[in-house]
């Protein structure tokens, strides 16, 4: 079903051998000069490979890993389409990767011409007047965005508003996000129809109020149809308004969320814009603001001057997020995809992503309840309630014997057994044919053979792992 | 578009099965005079096109091979094995998401597993985690990890001598909190602490290269009740007591100088260590051993109640992503040099920058302004040393940073850094270069 290997790796400590070295360095032209008196350190117990070794040991562990190169990878929210290659070809030219981040900027043009190029299209994406590339993940844009709110209260004289709003469907950054500027969070419900309750909402909003941290589409894959009126809301109320850019991916040339209110939001690059996950990072998380917050943008920032590019800091910058422009390596991912894509193609990356969740969800909604019944944007998510005694966490397992990523579990919070679904507009329908022939099959084992579930996966390199154990007694490094 | 396999055929066939005329009409939820039908942008290009436009982007910047690079200042010119981006950029790590399937994630959590346990040797503490976006955030968030340990303590210490930029990152997250940040100048073990403060930060070294001792500082701010936390340079930990030994509460570090590019400033690796004791309130992604049903060892992300996605606003930071490939990186280098070779490369830069400084010490008018250092040490130049860069450029040699570049009041400060990668000839021609732009 898969080509997983199978087979126990050792640890590098157990496959380490005295004497052994997997690299050697050219031999010293310089004299030798003794270390410190009392700061020589004496052991340094790293492992002793040879490169073979560590070349094999690598390669192998990687045949332990599923990955959107191998299989189908449905993660909801998490938007894992394919990653071209030429992104990986225009990002290892040795003019980006030999290129030291302090260089004068006469040295560093083509560079910062990158990303002066890359902050216009996304704004122009987005439909705000500016950006910074500043932030290296999407929670980090979410820290940069909510600090800028902070400062423009300040600014008003109205320091006093600390409480942000947050949908109940929100991702966990969001309200951890709010907790590290300084503010007070309080959780919106969702109406029957999986938008923000706007009677709940009404009701939230006093003069304490910051503002409200949208994801649109939300995690349920619903677009906020109500978006205008919440915006016009906060905004009469004196709050401003966050955009989580976690879902663009169904968004980009239909919807720019700029012209529906929104103050300042976040994209994720690894997300929309095609740059790998990297087994969980680096990312990118560009940050995009109106006229009014832009000038409290993170920096620095590139600008343009008659074709000379500098990096300038913004007029009221709630500062620096991190050293140097953010992870650039990323950014000339995302700038390659963009020029490759263009205009026209993200419009129909859109189309295509919400096509095949919409597809998938018709395949499947019939056996998995579907909670909410709209045409949903670029996921969906679907309950694991399909026979008793089985669980979302079963079908998930057994969903990796039949060769496919399980989908985001338990997430968004609200809905029961939750199984959250996002296709991409990479996948072939003959692949959402047979995910969706998998899905079904499971249905049906859950009801007539429900221990295939309940022990899934049986193809994997592991069985399921006891996580409690791991919590309680943990093993954080090699005890060798 | 090569990306999107749906053909017209197709689509058709699918919108019948969702039962809908059009793919507008998926689109209906949102509101009409909101959608827009294009971008006003150029249209897509081929993959030739576009790589020749990034190619010709890419020619327009400096690169430290094609010229004698002494610039340091946070980021580091140092030999990456061709093994090192070969394994990492395998698609299996690549395009793999975050391991909460651990299943089939064993590749990436076994890789954050030896990371954790190599790193963990390295600065000499008993736990790390999986990284942070880089070393200034993993100082900042450290920095709120003991301010939070210590409740009622709002005071840190901060040296004067710290790279402006991560002082400057500190600042932004600090903005929100009731925290008084208090510089000091030299010696640590000098600093005078008090029942206010809750943490003494050390830059092992500081921006200028300058290393003092850890551990007498360390033990002073443990009997003032406060925590100590050390800034550490990776590869000097190879050679010089690591900050764990030498008795710090928490280790932050850029990791970028193993195994990383330079990349004009990211994506970097920000490393973080800490004590059994101050374990679950450290940020960040951890990876733990453990069984399976059937008593096989596996690996598994772990402690996940300190995480946002668990506790929401409760949670100890925000951070959700770590800088995985990066920390591959770092993974894979590290079994690659080992025990020996990391030390070959650490004693290597030590030798040729003290050979470096040797020498620039002797030219009349400059002076070698760092005492005790490891690769990196500041020169006071007889002539703004921006001028001088400026000039030593036009020979294909770029001499170091002038500090002026942060600190405009200071134009005659040079921060020289040496590699393992600059030869005795590339340093001779530095100094003999530095010595006729002062004449």
């Amino acid at each position: 079903m898969n080509t997983m290997n199978m087979r126990d790796e050792p640890l590098v400590y157990e496959l380490s051998r005295p004497g052994r070295i997997g690299c050697t360095l050219p031999r010293s032209d310089v004299p030798e000069y003794a270390l410190p008196e009392g700061l020589a350190r004496t052991e340094l117990d790293l492992p002793e490979l040879d490169e073979l070794t560590v070349v094999r040991h690598f390669t192998r562990l990687s045949q332990k890993n599923f990955s959107i190169d191998t299989e189908f990878y449905p993660l909801g929210s998490c938007t894992m389409k394919y990653n071209p290659k030429a992104n990986e070809a225009a990002a290892a030219h040795p003019g980006w990767k030999n290129l030291h981040p302090l260089v004068e900027p006469e040295h560093a043009q083509g560079a910062l011409e990158l990303l002066w190029r890359l902050q216009e299209a996304l704004q122009k994406i987005g439909g705000f007047a500016a950006a910074s590339l500043q932030p290296a993940a999407g929670a980090h844009g979410e820290f940069s965005g909510v600090l800028m709110i902070h400062a423009a209260l300040k600014d008003r004289g109205e320091p006093s508003r600390k409480k942000m709003l947050i949908p109940d469907s929100a991702h966990g950054t969001n309200p951890a996000s709010c907790t590290m500027a300084g503010f007070v969070t309080q959780t919106i419900p969702s109406g029957p129809d999986g938008n923000i309750d706007i009677a709940a909402l009404r009701a939230a909003l006093d003069d304490t109020v910051a503002g409200i941290m949208i994801t649109n589409p939300n995690t349920l894959g619903l677009f906020e149809t109500n978006i205008e009126e919440i915006c016009r809301l906060v905004h009469e109320a004196g709050g401003y308004v966050y955009g989580d850019g976690a879902n663009m991916n169904a968004l980009t040339g239909v919807f720019k969320p700029g012209s529906s209110g929104i103050d300042v939001m976040h994209f994720n690059l690894h997300k929309t814009f095609s740059t790998p996950h990297g087994g969980g990072g680096p990312g990118a998380g560009m940050i995009a603001a109106n006229e009014a917050l832009a000038p409290y943008l993170p920096g620095p920032v590139a600008v343009n001057r008659n074709k000379s590019y500098r990096l300038e800091i913004p007029a009221k910058s709630i500062g620096q997020v991190k050293a140097f422009y953010g992870n650039f390596g990323v950014l000339v991912r995302a700038y390659i995809y963009l020029l490759m894509t263009g205009g026209n193609g993200l419009r129909r990356v859109a189309e295509n992503a919400v096509l095949n969740a919409n597809y998938l969800k018709a395949l499947v909604e019939g056996v998995y309840p579907v909670p909410y019944k709209r045409h949903c944007m670029h996921e969906f998510v679907a309950k694991g309630t399909i026979v008793p005694g089985v669980h979302t966490l079963d079908i998930a397992k057994r969903l990796i014997d039949y060769g496919f990523h399980p989908p985001t579990i338990y997430f968004p919070l609200i809905v029961q057994e939750a199984l959250m679904i996002e296709p991409t507009e990479t996948e072939s329908k003959e692949t959402l044919d047979q995910y969706a022939d998998a899905m079904l099959k499971i249905a049906k084992e859950a009801a007539e053979q429900p221990e295939l579930l309940h022990d899934a996966p049986h193809n994997a390199p592991v069985a399921r792992l006891d996580e409690v154990m791991a919590a309680r007694c943990p093993i954080l490094c090699y005890r060798g | 578009m090569p990306f999107i396999p749906n053909t017209d055929a197709e689509r058709t066939g699918m919108l019948k099965t969702i039962g809908v005329e059009s793919v507008e009409e998926l689109f209906s939820d949102i509101p009409a005079h909101l959608r827009i039908k294009n971008l006003d942008m150029p249209d897509g290009v081929s993959e030739m096109e576009a790589l020749a436009a990034l190619d010709a982007l890419a020619e327009r910047n400096a690169q430290t091979t094609k010229m004698d690079w002494f610039l340091g200042a946070g980021a580091y010119n140092s030999y990456i094995p061709a093994l090192v981006p070969a394994l990492a950029s395998r698609g299996e790590f690549l395009t793999a998401y975050t391991p909460y399937q651990p299943e089939v994630s064993q590749g990436t959590l076994q890789a954050i597993f030896e990371y954790q346990s190599m790193a963990a040797k390295l600065l000499g503490m008993p736990v790390v985690n999986a990284s942070h976006y880089d070393g200034a955030t993993a100082l900042a968030e450290a920095v709120l990890m003991a301010w939070k340990a210590k409740e009622g303590r709002n005071r840190i210490l901060l040296p004067a001598d710290l790279h402006p930029e991560y002082a400057k990152v500190i600042a932004t997250y600090l903005t929100s909190f009731d925290i008084e940040l208090v510089r000091y100048d030299g010696d640590p073990k000098m600093v005078s602490l008090d029942e206010r403060t809750a943490a003494l930060v050390i830059a092992y070294p500081g921006f200028s290269g300058e290393a003092y001792p850890v551990e007498k500082a360390a033990a002073r701010a443990h009997a003032a009740g406060a925590l100590c936390i050390v800034l550490a340079d990776p590869v000097m930990c190879a050679i010089f007591k690591s900050p764990g030994e030498q008795g710090a509460d928490i280790v932050t570090a850029e990791g970028q100088s193993l195994g990383n590019p330079l990349n004009f400033g990211g994506p970097y690796l920000g490393m973080m260590g800490t004590t059994e004791a101050l374990l679950r309130r450290m940020p960040g992604r951890i990876v733990g051993e453990t069984k399976d049903k059937e008593g096989r060892r596996g690996f598994v992300l772990t402690l996940s109640t300190r995480e946002q996605h668990i506790r929401r606003e409760k949670a100890v930071s925000n951070i959700c992503s770590n800088q995985g490939l990066s920390m591959l990186q770092t993974c894979i280098y590290l079994a690659a040099l080992g025990k020996q070779g990391l030390r070959h490369v650490a004693k290597q830069s030590y030798d040729k920058a003290h050979y470096a400084a040797e020498l620039i010490g002797r030219i009349p008018g400059f002076r070698v302004a760092t005492k005790q250092f490891f690769r990196e040490f500041l020169v006071q130049t007889p002539k703004p040393a921006a001028d001088i860069a400026r000039a030593l450029a036009k020979k294909g040699i770029v001499p170091g940073l002038p500090v002026s570049r942060y600190f405009p009041d200071r134009p005659n400060g040079l921060l020289v850094c040496v590699t393992e990668m600059n030869s005795r000839q590339q340093i001779e021609r530095l100094a003999a270069a530095l010595k006729e732009a002062s004449e």
